[in-house]
């Protein structure tokens, strides 16, 4: 072949940058995971390969107690978040504007677009508010904060699965003596369920990964895993803290794995 | 003309509220209801052991700005508080641009790939993007403390003979930022560039403009919503950052995110963080605001 | 004066190697309005892609007045494009579209605004030299595309289905005017279309394209008139073939045994002689009626249906071998159709009118 001719796409330097961009954003996520099963307590003289930290990590008493509370944690509030949103959006798509429609769009994704520490410091004080009045301190709060900032991340695939719907098949349904009801768990659902789906892995992720408003919002006792390995990260630092992150990564590059190929899915 | 006067049956008009109240009721509960304490709060007197004293009072906000010398009781610019707004701002700015410069040519690359591999390209940068921050921020630490990677290859390389100082710099906390919210500033530009027609492009050529002309005279100005949406996206949770200067600033090198959290902790002084608070969230709203005007007046001009 | 001098594109490699242009050879005259003609996929937007310089051909050159253009990159080819969909800058106004190119080739200020200005007279879009371009019609749009490619006065201009984004109205009106522009400003026009009407109503020469050559170059008349090809024939206007043997051949002129019976007198193409089983083009409007199976009947046949059409009237045949022949007749006040369907009639071709064809 001979010469490729003028590519109208082609900047010069962009390739590199580009592939320059790729290799930053994995190397230390690369090292991180590789160190996680270093021999020795270094993480940055390799010494051998050795399962000793997951070992020890698993052995650790509060890393259980913690693991298992950001489990308990992500499944319950990605559970009432995606319940939460599939009811919101159906009912801020398919049907005429009306008023307050905007207001309730800002309000479903307000804590996208409030910094994570304001909402963190505001329901500290709001936590505590209700702590000094009613004496309860339990888990509660926990639950219902991180229900609450994972419902726009539940309701962004939902909403966008709903849009993308073609509306005559529920007609279709309904001409055909389908009470609405009966329609939706026939026809509606069924459609939705891989939005449904990724939404709910999204916000799983999401509230697994949170590190911000559970410091601020856990009481004495109650940590998760990030906040557990947030105070770690104080002392020195051994490659238990990378098996840790090692398997929470795992964890979430598998949601967002699936989570890709739902949404791939054309209806 | 029954049309016209047909009401729709209750259930029909008010089903969508019914729908919404979940969401919303948690919403209201621990988003966007507490807010509104904060505002209060804002307006109280601090507690001597952290909390409030339930009595009006502007000396938080007061705070915010300026302060009493301890000594003379002269007034004068809150200078700790205004370096860590210089340096929040400055730190958020840097960190955009620097963001830019690495994630426009990034998105470049993947709008200009065959359509069926862009979305994998794509997944490669949100991979990251989704999974913790905390972990993010740590393998960047353990990249550049005195002990780590870069450190003990330069030395072992023979570059240098001690370590060099990164972690717990300002630099540190930049790079930091940097690496997390970067694919932030793909996304979006990802998204103005795909649909960008190079045909533009070929237009340009024609009428006479080299590469770099085109870039900046045709590509830059058609994709600009793209490149404000990005920018913003970057500067929101870099100004508001709270994770990543403590873990890489070391609790010396602090942002507006770790002045808040200090009144809750240490400084015992609510009413400061609440109004700290506040001034934050206003900072994010407004430029918020103007990128909402900015990206809606170039994008009627889309058509 | 463009010549392209044995031109090849080979887009991919391997099986999946696609010829859009196979040796192609055509030399495009100063001032002219050249059209490319053929279907979509014939290998005519390759071409003029070349021309422009956003292919780089597999073999061949392409030079422009003597100069070699395939080593230039597109930026520096004194050759403008007007693109099939305009493709104007969305973020400039309609006068810096125009002055886009003067400004590249860093002219001054006072000759890019007079300059701008006299485009905008030319296209006649004065009025609207401040608007964005999404805020003017498809056919402003069209306007200000050819006015900011004509700006910089190339040598030639390039149009890639300029029209077919418009309505049918716009488009006849766009046609006048193209043929205005490219008399006012004597550039050459090297126009790409899939439109024959189009094609027949502006150009002064067309290249007739097809699987990525061109078949046969010549004027509008000469294309309509004298096929050299089953494909052009075809592809421009309503053709009747009649297949027959040539009986008697001189250099321009042969005899032709139809198999449909009767002989016909037509041209031959240029430079085959030669004898043997050939096929013959007769347009619909070539023939006209005469008593069936009489000595001024080339063939016979029946009338199967007949089509009022206002101008004219449309007869569909059946020869006698069973074949159709379509047949146009013009319609004057004082003429009245008298054939019928069903009603036996004979078709007279005039000698000389026909055209065999290369095969």
């Amino acid at each position: 072949m001979a010469d490729r001719g003028f590519d109208v796409q082609k900047q010069r330097g962009f390739t590199t940058i580009a592939l320059a961009c790729f290799v930053l954003l994995y190397t230390p996520i690369v090292l991180l995971v590789m160190y996680s099963f270093n021999v020795g307590t270094s993480i940055a003289i390799w010494e051998g390969f050795s399962w000793r930290w997951y070992v020890s990590a698993w052995e650790n008493e509060q890393v259980k107690v913690a693991a298992l509370r950001s489990l308990y944690l992500a499944v319950v509030a990605s559970f009432v978040a995606t319940s939460a949103a599939v009811l919101a959006a159906l009912a801020t798509t398919r049907r005429p504007a009306y008023r307050g429609q905007t207001v309730v769009f800002a309000i479903i994704n307000q804590p996208l677009m409030v910094p994570e520490i304001v909402t963190a410091v505001a329901l500290l004080i709001f936590f505590a508010l209700i702590k000094s009045f009613t004496g309860y301190t339990g888990g509660a709060f926990l639950f219902v904060a991180h229900s609450a900032f994972c419902i726009p991340f539940a309701y962004m695939p939902i909403r966008a699965r709903l849009q993308g719907m073609d509306l005559t098949l529920e007609q279709a349904a309904a001409d055909l003596y389908g009470t609405p009801l009966r329609v939706f768990r026939k026809v509606t659902l069924p459609l939705l369920w891989p939005g449904i789906l990724a939404g709910a892995m999204l916000a799983f992720v999401i509230s697994l990964d949170d590190v911000v408003i559970t410091e601020f919002v856990k009481a004495a006792g109650q940590d998760t895993l990030p906040t557990y390995m947030l105070g770690q990260l104080r002392r020195s630092v051994t490659p238990e803290v990378n098996a840790i992150s090692t398997v929470l990564l795992a964890i979430s590059v598998t949601m967002v794995v699936i989570y890709f190929i739902l949404s791939q899915r054309k209806n | 003309m029954a049309d016209a006067t047909y009401t729709r049956p209750f259930s029909e008009r008010y089903s969508h509220w019914i729908l919404l109240s979940p969401a919303l009721l948690i919403l209201f509960v621990a988003a966007f209801g507490p807010l509104f304490i904060v505002l209060i709060y804002s307006f109280l007197t601090a507690g001597d052991y952290g909390g409030v004293v339930w009595s009006f009072s502007t000396d938080a906000w007061f705070n915010v700005f300026a302060e009493r010398d301890m000594f003379d009781d002269t007034l004068g610019f809150a200078d700790a508080h205004l370096a860590i707004f210089w340096r929040s701002f400055r730190l958020a700015a840097v960190t955009t641009v620097v963001a830019l410069i690495f994630g426009f040519p990034t998105a470049y690359f993947i709008a200009t790939r065959p359509p069926k591999q862009r979305n994998l390209w794509m997944l490669l940068i949100m991979v990251p993007f989704w999974t913790n921050l905390l972990i993010r921020t740590f393998a960047i630490m353990e990249l550049i403390r005195n002990e780590g990677v870069v450190n003990s290859l330069l030395m072992a390389m023979g570059v240098i003979n001690e370590p060099i100082q990164m972690l717990y710099t300002d630099f540190a906390i930049m790079i930091g930022m940097l690496y997390v919210y970067l694919p932030l500033m793909v996304l979006p530009i990802y998204a103005s560039l795909e649909r960008f027609d190079f045909a533009l492009v070929e237009a340009a050529y024609d009428l006479y403009a080299n590469r770099l002309r085109v870039l900046w005279r045709v590509i830059l100005p058609v994709t600009k919503p793209g490149i404000i949406a990005g920018s913003i996206l970057v500067m929101i949770p870099a100004l508001g950052a709270y994770v990543t200067p403590r873990v890489l600033g070391g609790g010396k090198r602090m942002m507006l995110g770790n002045l808040i959290e200090l009144q809750f902790g240490q400084g015992r002084n609510w009413p400061l963080g609440a109004a700290l608070a506040i001034v934050l969230l206003i900072i994010v709203t407004a430029s918020m605001i103007y990128y909402v005007r900015a990206a809606g007046k170039e994008g009627a001009g889309h058509g | 004066m463009i010549e392209i001098d044995g031109v090849s594109k080979v887009f991919g490699s391997g099986v999946q190697a696609f010829t859009a242009l196979d040796n192609v050879s055509v030399t495009i005259r100063e001032n002219e309005f050249f059209t490319l003609l053929g279907p979509s996929g014939c290998g005519k937007t390759t071409l003029l892609r070349t021309i422009a310089g956003f292919n780089a051909p597999t073999n061949g050159a392409v030079r422009l007045d003597g100069q070699d253009l395939v080593s230039l990159p597109p930026y520096k080819r004194p050759v403008n494009t007007v693109f099939q969909n305009y493709a104007l800058f969305p973020h400039m106004t309609v006068a810096e579209n125009i002055g886009f190119g003067l400004e590249m080739l860093n002219r001054p200020k006072a000759e890019i605004s007079s300059t701008v200005d006299q485009m905008l007279d030319l296209v006649q879009m004065t009025a609207m030299a401040g608007r964005r371009t999404s805020e003017i019609s498809g056919g402003q749009q069209q306007r200000v595309a050819l006015a900011r490619a004509l700006a910089p006065r190339p040598k030639v201009l390039l149009l890639d289905e300029p029209l077919s984004a418009l309505d049918y109205k716009l488009r006849k009106g766009m046609q006048v005017e193209l043929k205005r522009l490219q008399n006012e400003t004597g550039i050459t026009f090297v126009f790409v279309t899939h439109d024959q009407e189009e094609a027949l109503s502006m150009s002064d020469r067309i290249a007739v394209m097809n699987h990525a050559q061109i078949l046969q170059v010549g004027s509008p008349h000469e294309i309509y008139e004298h096929p050299s090809e089953r494909f052009v024939a075809e592809f421009i206007g309503e053709t009747n073939f009649l297949i027959g043997t040539v009986t008697q051949a001189d250099e321009t002129q042969g005899s032709v045994a139809l198999d449909a019976g009767g002989n016909i007198v037509a041209r031959l193409p240029q430079g085959e002689g030669g004898m043997g089983q050939v096929t013959v083009a007769v347009r619909p409007e070539q023939a006209t009626f005469c008593a069936p199976d009489s000595g001024e009947a080339t063939v016979s046949g029946t009338v199967s249906n007949v089509v009022y059409l206002g101008t004219d009237t449309h007869f569909h045949l059946t020869l006698d071998d069973g074949n159709p022949f379509a047949l146009r007749l013009q319609n004057t006040p004082d003429n009245s159709v008298q054939q019928k369907v069903g009603d036996r009639i004979g078709i007279a071709i005039a000698p000389g009118v026909a055209q065999v064809l290369k095969d």
